[in-house]
């Protein structure tokens, strides 16, 4: 972790504020750097990256551009989001509906770099009681409140004919999602996986939505600090090559494909049949192509409409946002969705281009 | 000679010097505050205090969009409702379990070992547990601060009896008192300040499982608030959040003490000598 620019005010503060150094190093890093830290928390379509640094790819990339990438584990996801919108990190995993929430709407300029995937499966509601979203009014419904399970379930109870008001919304740790869905009281849940499948092999459980009914709409990125990035645009090249170089062995149908899901595996608590249960609920973009298409595609601007409308009922966007047009998120091509003045998010198609033309 | 050591402020420069060490830290803190905003115009971090102002004013006097409530006051009734609960039933606890630990050789022998084991249990390590068997209501989390504060609560008011001097339990004897007058009459007018003290003690330990229950599920409530808003890093929120907690937590302990101090003046005698 890097401590600010020597600034001893903000050091001294922060000791007697007791906030963490990491927090108060923000602010701007506008000189070219050598060295940079990206954070990952388990999820299916984020463990690509520790399996990079363990097998030397992430070495080898960031050699090629001469700079140093470390890749660090944060055990939460959304205080791993905090850290990075905070300025201890370059760079995140994240969905994008966290990227707008929380960076974004924080006023930190932020470019989602890589596309990884869609889930497809891997978030769901699972209920003992109701059988169909219709049946969930009146229920009171265990999930973590403003994350995109929340989101799942909006969506849910639109398609239902329902909204927010006819249920009860308990906010729930992740943490503690299985054990709570044990407790006779729970009904039902909205979760991701590997809970998800925690939750769906209790006996008398039921799966009522998934997010293979809203394909495309919750999407794992690597996202990255805009200004970092235009600074040094080696270091964007440097991660569009490692993550394409991991992909091509991820799907490797053979022995080396099947070592490398193996050990994602292992890294994220579970076994090589596990994770290929989580694939499977998982469309991966194993090719730049895929992942430009996908990034180009008009569905991706109405899908974050739905996610800004959404974000902004919920006043994620920031008590000063007066609509969702209050943060501008620009898509390639130049199409901006809502304010121009105050862009910070934005869809990057640049690097995963370049490795598509395989000139990285 | 004049030493440091016989130097005593006067009232008005104990007030100052009081005031000295907050005033320095909010200096600080909107120096700090600026100096991110100039950096970064949307920046949550270190909000203005104009804008924790802001959001205050809002959360207690607007009604919620989706709930209809004001949500700082029906937070703050959640919370206290569940720390009363959990606060009333460990002291209860405290002072039943404690006099007959204390007084009765008997009882002690059999559970005095079985208290010392249980309070060495982290209360959050068993949180799925109580999760399951308590399901996730309220319940729960008066539970979690029960199981908490009680053991401590337990063995201090044990102590407490058990350190009477043997005297005054022979000479009540001798003047024809059986072991329930002895328990009432003796112990508990002994052991009624104490508890009080241990109370005062235990409100940071309850006020950090009453938090860490929130966190966990819930519905409402000054944690689950902090919680919540804390997936978008509204520091506007969290940090007059956290003041209000602190006010309230010195506020009951203030009670506490004045209560006590009310109700068993005798047992203060020498704090007012002094």
């Amino acid at each position: 972790m890097r401590f600010g620019n020597g600034r001893f005010g903000f050091r001294a503060l922060s000791a007697a504020l007791g906030l963490s150094l990491a927090l108060l190093a923000g602010g701007t890093q506008a000189e070219p750097k050598k060295e940079f830290n990206i954070a990952w928390t388990i999820y299916v379509g984020w463990m690509p990256w520790p399996y990079a640094a363990d097998a030397g790819i992430v070495k080898k990339w960031a050699d090629k551009y001469g700079i140093t990438i470390n890749v660090k584990q944060i055990n939460d996801y959304v205080e791993s989001i905090n850290q990075y919108t905070a300025g201890g990190f370059d760079g995140v995993t994240a969905t994008n509906m966290d990227g707008l929430t929380i960076p974004a709407a924080g006023g930190v300029d932020t470019t989602i770099l890589i596309i990884g995937d869609f889930s497809n499966g891997n978030d769901g509601i699972v209920s003992k009681t109701a059988k169909t979203p219709a049946d969930l009014k009146g229920e009171s419904i265990n999930l973590v409140e403003l994350s995109v399970s929340h989101y799942l379930l909006a969506r849910a109870l639109e398609a239902a004919g329902l909204s927010e008001k006819d249920v009860t919304i308990v906010n729930t740790s992740d943490a503690d999602m299985v054990a709570a869905f044990k407790s006779p009281e729970t009904s039902t849940v909205v979760t991701w996986n590997p809970l998800l499948a925690e939750v769906r092999a209790e006996p008398g459980s039921a799966a009522l939505f998934d997010s293979t009914q809203i394909p495309g709409e919750i999407i794992d990125t690597l996202m990255v600090n805009t200004e970092v990035l235009k600074d040094n645009p080696a270091f964007g090249k440097a991660l569009a090559g490692i993550w394409y170089e991991t992909m091509a062995v991820l799907s490797d149908p053979g022995e080396k494909g099947k070592a490398a899901r193996a050990a994602m595996g292992a890294m994220s608590g579970t076994d090589l049949a596990g994770f290929e249960a989580q694939l499977a609920a998982t469309k991966l973009f194993a090719t730049p192509e895929e992942a430009v298409a996908f990034t180009e595609s008009e569905d991706l601007i109405k899908t974050m409409d739905l996610v800004r409308t959404f974000s902004f009922d919920h006043g994620l966007l920031g008590d000063d946002a007066s609509d969702k047009d209050a943060v501008g998120i620009a898509f390639p091509g130049g199409q901006v969705l809502g304010s121009t003045d105050n862009v910070k998010l934005r869809f990057d198609v640049s690097y995963m281009r370049l490795a598509a033309e395989g000139s990285l | 000679m004049r030493r440091a050591v016989n130097i005593v402020p006067g009232s008005g420069t104990r007030i100052l010097l009081a005031l000295l060490p907050f005033l320095l830290i909010a200096c600080l803190y909107v120096v700090a505050s600026a100096e991110r905003r100039a950096a970064n115009p949307g920046d949550k971090l270190l909000p203005p205090i104009t804008e924790m102002a802001t959001s205050m004013d809002r959360l207690a006097t607007e009604p919620d969009r989706r709930s209809g409530d004001l949500t700082l006051w029906s937070d703050t009734a959640a919370s206290l409702q569940r720390l009363f609960i959990g606060l009333g039933a460990a002291a209860a606890i405290g002072l039943v379990l404690g006099l007959t630990l204390g007084l009765l050789p008997l009882a002690s022998a059999g559970l005095s070992p079985l208290v010392a084991v249980v309070s060495m249990i982290p209360p959050m390590a068993i949180l799925p547990v109580l999760f399951i068997v308590f399901g996730l209501g309220e319940l729960s989390k008066v539970v979690l601060i029960v199981i908490g504060i009680a053991p401590f609560l337990v063995r201090d008011l044990a102590m407490t009896v058990t350190a009477i001097p043997s005297e005054q339990i022979v000479k009540a004897q001798t003047l024809g008192a059986s072991t329930w007058q002895l328990m009432l009459r003796v112990a508990l007018p002994q052991a009624m300040p104490r508890l009080i003290e241990a109370l005062r003690l235990s409100l940071g330990p309850a006020f950090l499982f009453l938090i860490s229950a929130e966190a966990i599920a819930a519905e409402s409530g000054l944690g689950y608030r902090i919680f919540l808003v804390r997936r978008y890093l509204a520091m506007d929120v969290i940090l007059p959040y956290v003041a209000w907690i602190t006010l309230i937590a010195y506020l009951l302990d203030w009670l506490l003490a004045r209560l006590a101090r009310r109700a068993f003046p005798w047992a203060y005698v020498q704090e007012t000598r002094r």
